[in-house]
């Protein structure tokens, strides 16, 4: 049955792949579609209040420029809401709010929402007025991801264009994902959340007399607005502190199978967009079908190890696969499904508690984190990742025939290595340094409350990795909200967010300003099996060198030890 | 990287048209007010929407599936509650406060290789405890196989559900309990245990409250 499961999964991200990468590339064309009638005089609308001048285009450098200025912009906002939240009128009451939002609590929050992380070091239900989760937290899922897509569009444009200075219009390509993509989803999915029990009300939390007469207070709000958008802009930060755990944030299995399908969609949609765009639509496929197959390792890696009966149970008489932090309606198939999908994906809306996976269980979301979100990876940010990554196997495979390397057309000389090389060296160097770091300095240690030892290395590259991946989910037990991680997990966040989006751009701009190389009996293909497998080698590869003896002293020396 | 101003040979510098020239300010300008607005519509607009669709349409879910008998709010039926008299179905262990705290949702996050897991600690019943709990509430024989749901707690801490499994081994206590048959209890879980949703997604699962209603309700 989980098998099953998994199967239609990916059937249907495969399958929905194409009608909507050419929709999205028609998003990014500003060609017509159906929804124009509607959104057409609300786009106009909001140019004319923005001042901006949509025929007008930008450079690369004007682009992230842009780019960093609307993240900025967010950020203060949002800081500004969570700061002053207190005087928002509504629920819940003063005194279920017992987590006291500190500068550094609502700096780290603030930066981490604008950024599609959503690394949350704070629980939700005690924390957060319900009008600061709609205003602060709804909105920025919104925006933070519909920059994400604007960016996606942008580095596409860029390998798609020749002897071009621009790359587009960031304001336009904002708008345009809000209206065209993010806000009708949004609406439709909320709605179906609401008619499979997802709460939407301002109620104070409810005093329920039990059927044993004891009390029990349940926490409301509005928990649908945020659910749907939460995962379709691969923000993945939860209503509630138990994220996608919590029944009223994720209350049937079927509520479940969405929100994965609404974080894989469009990120899988935009390799065919790529293709589209570039006119190489084989090329798109290509880095999909890669996506998919290192999908498939860590799903059946992830899943066998928490599917058995957990060894250290063992002579207790306890039958079935691991259910410590998982739930009934999801058993282990679900929350399988769930941890892969959210860590691929800059996403973490977990649906189980990854602290308590087994050690093979924990490694391949951790991995996918390290590896820079290559599969379906984030909003937008998917497309420069794999394509990133695809670069390097290009030189690599350049360096071997002894050819200069070239990809769609595209020469790869001193000046785009330059930024390929950056592009793979930030996230190792970021993530690296922060945990070693960490672990030496006492404040690092300190957030070491629940786990020791291994796994509590584990718990620290997790959060770095984590912050710099954008992805925001933790192994939970590390005690995070303190001022030493509110501050380096924010330092790798930017880093992961406007760093390696920066570089990407600046790629972009240089491939833009080429002329496209004709195809000749030298050209090395980029969109067959042949090219997949060393794209795929070379994630593997790379992904090893950086990181495998961190690796080796977290998970895996957890698991040979016991 | 003190040429980076002068771009590659076959880059930029062939470049027809120029782009046009930054106008900073205006560029500022955007993003203060994009920041504004688009807040506006996306955390404001949005949500108004939603709720104006949403609760007309869905008025039980969207107050939060709550279950009421006669005026007074017993809890929602998506939100688990703690149950520990012997006549009625109990649920899972729970990590959520100090059990069951609907303001506090969380799993215990301990490693699986956590010797406090399995073993315990002072203040806190490790699976060991868990099971051998369970199975002398149950009558159970101290090797009969338990399902793990039973001694492991959720991620919320407020699982509503709990295995069929798990429910039938619960079934011989709440009959004595109640002086029904084994057989009448027996019914009344299978009643109430879901299959996968649309027949392939999630686990077969009891609703334990729903469950422990239907018994009240048979009085």
């Amino acid at each position: 049955m989980r098998w099953l499961e998994y199967i239609v999964f990916l059937a249907l991200v495969v399958g929905l792949a194409l009608p909507v990468g050419l929709y999205l590339a028609r998003v990014a064309q500003r060609r017509r579609t159906y929804l124009d009638p509607l959104l057409r005089p609300l786009e106009s609308l909001l140019y004319r209040l923005l001042g901006v001048r949509p025929e007008e285009e930008m450079s690369a450098g004007v682009y992230i420029v842009c780019f960093l200025l609307f993240g900025a912009g967010c950020t203060i906002v949002l800081f500004l809401v969570l700061i002053f939240q207190r005087v928002l009128p509504g629920g819940p009451a003063d005194v279920y709010l017992t987590t006291p939002l500190t500068l550094d609590l609502a700096g780290n929050t603030a930066v981490s929402f604008t950024t599609t992380t959503t690394w949350q070091a704070y629980a939700g239900e005690n924390t957060l007025r319900y009008l600061a989760q709609l205003i602060g937290l709804v909105a920025q899922n919104f925006l933070a991801g519909a920059a994400g897509l604007a960016v996606g569009f942008a580095f596409i444009r860029g390998l798609a264009r020749e002897r071009s200075a621009t790359i587009g219009n960031f304001w336009v390509d904002l708008v345009r994902s809000l209206l065209w993509v993010l806000l009708p989803l949004a609406l439709i999915g909320s709605l179906v959340l609401v008619w499979q029990g997802v709460p939407l009300n301002m109620a104070p939390y409810t005093l329920a007399h039990t059927l044993e007469g004891g009390t029990e207070t349940i926490a409301q709000g509005p928990v649908a607005a945020l659910e749907f958008i939460k995962n379709l802009g691969t923000n993945g930060g939860g209503f509630f502190n138990a994220n996608g755990a919590h029944p009223y944030a994720n209350p049937t299995p079927f509520t479940n199978f969405l929100g994965m399908l609404a974080i894989a969609v469009l990120p899988a949609s935009l390799m065919i967009t790529f293709g589209h765009m570039t006119h190489r639509p084989r090329a798109g496929w290509t880095l999909l079908m890669v996506m998919v197959a290192l999908f498939l390792v860590g799903l059946v890696v992830c899943d066998w190890a928490e599917a058995q009966a957990p060894p250290q149970l063992a002579g207790l008489h306890i039958i079935g696969g691991n259910m410590e932090g998982k739930e009934v309606r999801f058993g282990v198939g679900e929350s399988v499904l769930t941890a892969i999908v959210t860590s691929n994906t800059s996403t973490g809306s977990y649906n189980s508690m990854h602290d308590s996976y087994q050690p093979l269980g924990v490694l391949p979301p951790l991995v996918f984190m390290l590896l820079g979100e290559v599969v379906f990876g984030g909003l937008g940010a998917g497309v420069y990742s794999i394509v990133m990554a695809a670069l390097v196997g290009v030189f690599l495979g350049g360096l071997m025939v002894g050819r200069t390397p070239e990809y769609l057309g595209k020469k790869i000389s001193f000046a785009e290595t330059r930024w390929i090389a950056l592009y793979a060296l930030l996230t190792p160097l970021v993530v690296l340094v922060l945990t070693g770091i960490a672990v030496i300095a006492t404040a690092g240690r300190a957030g070491l409350a629940t786990n020791t030892g291994p796994h509590g290395f584990t718990e620290i590259l997790f959060a770095y990795a984590s912050s710099m991946a954008n992805n925001g989910q933790a192994m939970a037990g590390l005690n995070a909200n303190s001022v030493f991680y509110n501050m380096t997990t924010a330092i790798a966040i930017l880093a992961g967010r406007f760093g390696l989006a920066a570089l990407a751009l600046a790629l972009a701009g240089q491939f833009a300003a080429q002329r496209r190389l004709p195809i000749t009996s030298g050209t090395f293909p980029s969109d067959t099996p042949t090219f997949g497998a060393l794209v795929f080698g070379t994630i593997l590869l790379v992904g090893a060198l950086c990181f495998f003896p961190a690796l080796a002293l977290g998970p895996i020396v957890e698991f040979l030890r016991h | 990287m003190s040429d980076s101003n002068e771009p590659a040979e076959g880059t930029a510098s062939r470049v027809f048209p120029k782009a046009p020239r930054a106008k900073l300010q205006a560029q500022l300008r955007a993003a203060i007010l994009s920041a504004l607005v688009l807040t506006l519509l996306t955390g404001c607009v949005f949500p108004l929407l939603l709720f104006a669709i949403g609760r007309p349409l869905f008025p039980r879910q969207s107050a939060g599936s709550l279950v009421t008998r006669g005026t007074a709010v017993i809890g929602s039926e998506l939100i688990g509650q703690q149950f520990t008299r012997p006549e009625y179905f109990q649920s899972r262990p729970s990590a959520a406060g100090n059990g069951y705290d609907g303001t506090a949702s969380g799993g215990t996050n301990l490693g699986p290789n956590n010797p406090k897991l399995r073993n315990g600690a002072a203040d806190f019943a490790g699976i060991q405890q868990l099971a051998e709990e369970y199975r002398k509430r149950n009558g159970l024989a101290p090797d009969t196989p338990i399902p793990i749901d039973a001694v492991t707690r959720s991620g919320s801490g407020l699982d509503p559900d709990i295995t069929p499994a798990n429910a039938v081994l619960q079934i011989p206590r709440v009959a004595r309990a109640r002086g029904l048959t084994e057989e009448a209890v027996q019914r009344l879980v299978a009643n109430h245990t879901k299959g996968p949703q649309f027949g392939f997604l999630g686990n077969p699962r009891v609703s334990v409250l729903e469950l422990n209603l239907a018994l009240d309700e048979r009085r």
